[in-house]
């Protein structure tokens, strides 16, 4: 998940849950039944669960730029060599390694 | 909220405080509703009034209970457990309780009701204090909510009188 994602997530969970409770409020108090608050409460703090706990494709949507190695080195940035590699001199790969 | 543990544990506490939130406002909003119960006892008969061998009093009697508890009952009340008690004031106490029926209601639609009971548990006095005796009849009511504080409250019911004499 990338920055905006978790940025997202964490946005989404807290207004789902939180209206989510004024709902499940609003309803028992209607419908006078405190079995039926919880019910409701339950549910939805499940869809959030699936919601926002596993990571979505639409959480990754703004991928981190990794610097280039060779930009990085000329922004003064000391980079571990790679491992000498079987003639792939012309550029390095460009790492963006994201979980 | 980098990994599914973080943002699991996140949902967590904040459901969980939520839950907790929304239960002290259960609570606050029973404040909401005013309780007009009714109950009425009378003694139909008095079974058996006689002395213990160990010079106890003893009494049974025959009550009609009747009650209408109905605006107890709001979403948070769980149930209500009524006892009658009967209380009265001898040379040695101010006042003497002694219980002698009590039920548990468990819904608003068993909240009406008009039954005739004899005392569950004996109406026994510490001594031989009865005879003549004027005594109360109360019906005690303790809510019990299902988030929140439990409130108790009572109504009175007077003028009544043992027999002078045993039977």
């Amino acid at each position: 998940m990338d920055w905006q994602g978790q940025k997202l997530s964490e946005m989404l969970m807290q207004i789902m849950l939180l209206v989510s409770a004024v709902v499940a409020f609003v309803a028992g108090y209607v419908m006078s039944s405190f079995k039926n608050m919880l019910i409701i409460y339950a549910a939805s703090v499940g869809i959030t669960l699936l919601t926002t706990v596993p990571d979505w494709p639409f959480f990754n949507r703004n991928p981190l730029q990794w610097l280039d190695p060779k930009e990085a080195e000329i922004h003064g940035v000391r980079v571990q060599k790679p491992k000498p590699q079987p003639q792939n001199t012309s550029k390095k790969p460009s790492k963006a390694s994201k979980k | 909220m980098h990994s599914f543990a973080y943002r699991s544990n996140a949902l967590f506490t904040f459901g969980v405080t939520i839950l907790a939130i929304m239960c002290i406002m259960v609570s606050v909003s029973d404040n909401f509703n005013t309780a007009s119960p009714q109950a009425q006892i009378e003694v139909l008969k008095i079974n058996r009034f006689k002395r213990q061998p160990n010079g106890n009093d003893e009494v049974s009697l025959t009550m009609n209970i009747s009650a209408d508890l109905q605006s107890l009952f709001t979403w948070n009340t769980k149930q209500v457990f009524i006892f009658v008690a009967a209380e009265y004031e001898t040379a040695k106490n101010v006042l003497n309780q002694v219980s002698l029926w009590d039920a548990i209601i468990p819904s608003k639609e068993h909240a009406v009701f008009s039954i005739p009971a004899t005392n569950k548990y004996g109406f026994v006095d510490q001594g031989s204090n009865l005879r003549g005796q004027e005594f109360n009849l109360t019906m005690h009511w303790h809510v019990m909510p299902k988030t929140g504080y439990m409130y108790a409250d009572k109504k009175v019911i007077s003028g009544f009188r043992l027999p002078e004499e045993y039977r």
